[in-house]
């Protein structure tokens, strides 16, 4: 009998977890006693971090796009279409584009984190983000005719995708605004749900003063109630308003549907034990990245750590052996503190994170990671 | 014990900070004026959290209750 392993999204986790599976189960692919399943709804695997650089005129969208077929490994099947349900009692589900249903063996939920920028009136309409290729170059658009006014940069939701970003962003638009010569004729102004402005404490306790330094303004306990594009103010639940000329939000999150449909959890993130990954509410289904609702960062590292601790699971069931590894909570992050200069943290479920100094060796550290995440996303680092 | 009826209750037992704040968040936000919404935690955060961002927003901090493993907070959204 061939066991079948069905992963579904080809983001960080999905692509590295595909292509773990085909080195560490080699033996039985070649067999045929495994199939390993990747599908995705995109023929291109998308490395998402590049959009921090593209409003400052760095890289380019293209920059992060690879063939998902060139980035996985010839043993995995590449199915391109989209799962519209997956049912978990007969361990099948099904695709848009066939009305054939796929029986799965052991089902892998990667299919990360979507925007949900409609939830806050006047969002979609008014702020700009990072977070999608179109908002990146429309952003880097709008920089690049901003030479005075108020820059806001508000979270809106969290969790989201890498928690460091917003920070990245507002202390790589200080230091460009001052290369350009237009950082007296702007103010920067940063918004945070908590009454701190980073959700990890050790990362904020360490963040603030480097605002202070920088002169970049804070409104903490910040939750965005709606957005008025004619005159240009956001209002916070809490009563606050702010008057924008530039607002850059990261917006509401939210998984896919098909998570909560098929019962595996809520707002589309997989409930999980954080040690195995193994979904709590369905027998043979992992969930990892985004999707796996552990309380660590949305981080491309955490699915990279992820992905390599469900191979190995999977490896030992398949084999008939009682599945041993666990995930740690291990995240590393970069964190740019400007144009040329960034820090590192480093940290777990046990272990919190000591930001190292910015360094400009830690800024190309990060550009040289982003250079090398193709070898990460083949398996290989 | 409070004898207060929540008209929604958010667990956030295992989620770690600033998670059982977000839920709360979360489900104020969804909430009508006079509602009062049951937070469910287990991390000492909220603990801090909860009265300063109920206080902040204007909205009031009811109750505190401590149940075996965990807090209940009830926070009436005005």
């Amino acid at each position: 009998m061939t066991d079948h392993v069905v992963v579904v999204g080809g983001g960080t986790g999905g692509s590295v977890l595909a292509n773990d599976l085909a080195d560490r189960l080699e033996p039985e692919l070649d067999s045929r006693d495994v199939r390993v399943t990747l599908i995705n709804d995109d023929p291109e695997h998308v490395y998402k971090p590049v959009w921090l650089y593209v409003p400052f005129g760095q890289r380019e969208p293209a920059d992060g796009r690879r063939s998902l077929e060139d980035l996985v490994d010839d043993a995995v099947e590449v199915t391109i279409d989209r799962v519209s349900d997956i049912d978990t009692d007969s361990q099948r589900l099904r695709v848009r584009g066939s009305p054939q249903p796929i029986d799965y063996d052991y089902l892998v939920v990667a299919t990360g984190s979507t925007l949900a920028p409609d939830r806050i009136p006047g969002l979609a309409e008014a702020g700009h983000d990072y977070y999608t290729e179109s908002g990146a170059t429309e952003l880097r658009d709008e920089l690049l005719g901003f030479t005075q006014g108020e820059l806001v940069l508000s979270v809106v939701g969290t969790p989201h995708m890498c928690p460091a970003a917003p920070l990245e962003f507002v202390f790589m638009a200080d230091d460009w605004l001052r290369e350009q010569g237009r950082r007296a004729d702007v103010d920067i102004t940063y918004t945070y749900p908590i009454q701190r402005v980073h959700g990890n404490p050790h990362i904020a306790e360490w963040a603030r003063p480097i605002m202070e330094d920088r002169d970049i303004n804070v409104e903490t306990f910040f939750n965005a109630e709606s957005v008025d594009p004619e005159a240009e103010t956001i209002t916070a639940m809490e009563g606050t308003e702010l008057d924008y000329d530039l607002l850059v939000t990261i917006p509401p999150h939210a998984g896919v549907d098909l998570i909560e449909e098929a019962g595996l959890g809520d707002d589309g993130w997989v409930d999980v034990d954080k040690y195995t990954l193994e979904a709590e509410a369905a027998e043979n289904v992992y969930a990892l990245g985004d999707t796996a609702d552990t309380g660590v960062p949305n981080a491309g590292s955490v699915a990279h750590y992820q992905a390599g601790v469900v191979g190995q699971r999977l490896a030992s069931e398949i084999r008939g052996r009682p599945p041993t590894a666990t995930y740690d909570g291990k995240t590393l992050c970069f964190i740019e503190t400007g144009m040329d200069a960034a820090s590192f943290v480093e940290f777990d479920y046990e272990t919190p994170p000591s930001p190292a100094p910015p360094s400009e060796k830690l800024h190309w550290s990060k550009l040289a990671y982003n250079e090398s995440y193709w070898l990460t996303a083949r398996g290989l680092l | 014990m409070t004898d207060i009826e929540p008209d929604e209750t958010v667990d956030a037992r295992g989620a770690a900070c600033p998670g059982p704040l977000m839920d709360l968040i979360g489900a104020i936000r969804g909430a009508e004026s006079g509602d009062v919404i049951r937070l469910l935690s287990d991390n000492e955060g909220p603990l801090t959290d909860v009265p300063e961002w109920a206080e902040e927003a204007g909205n009031e901090l009811v109750a505190v209750e401590e149940v075996d493993d965990h807090h209940s907070f009830y926070v009436e959204k005005t």
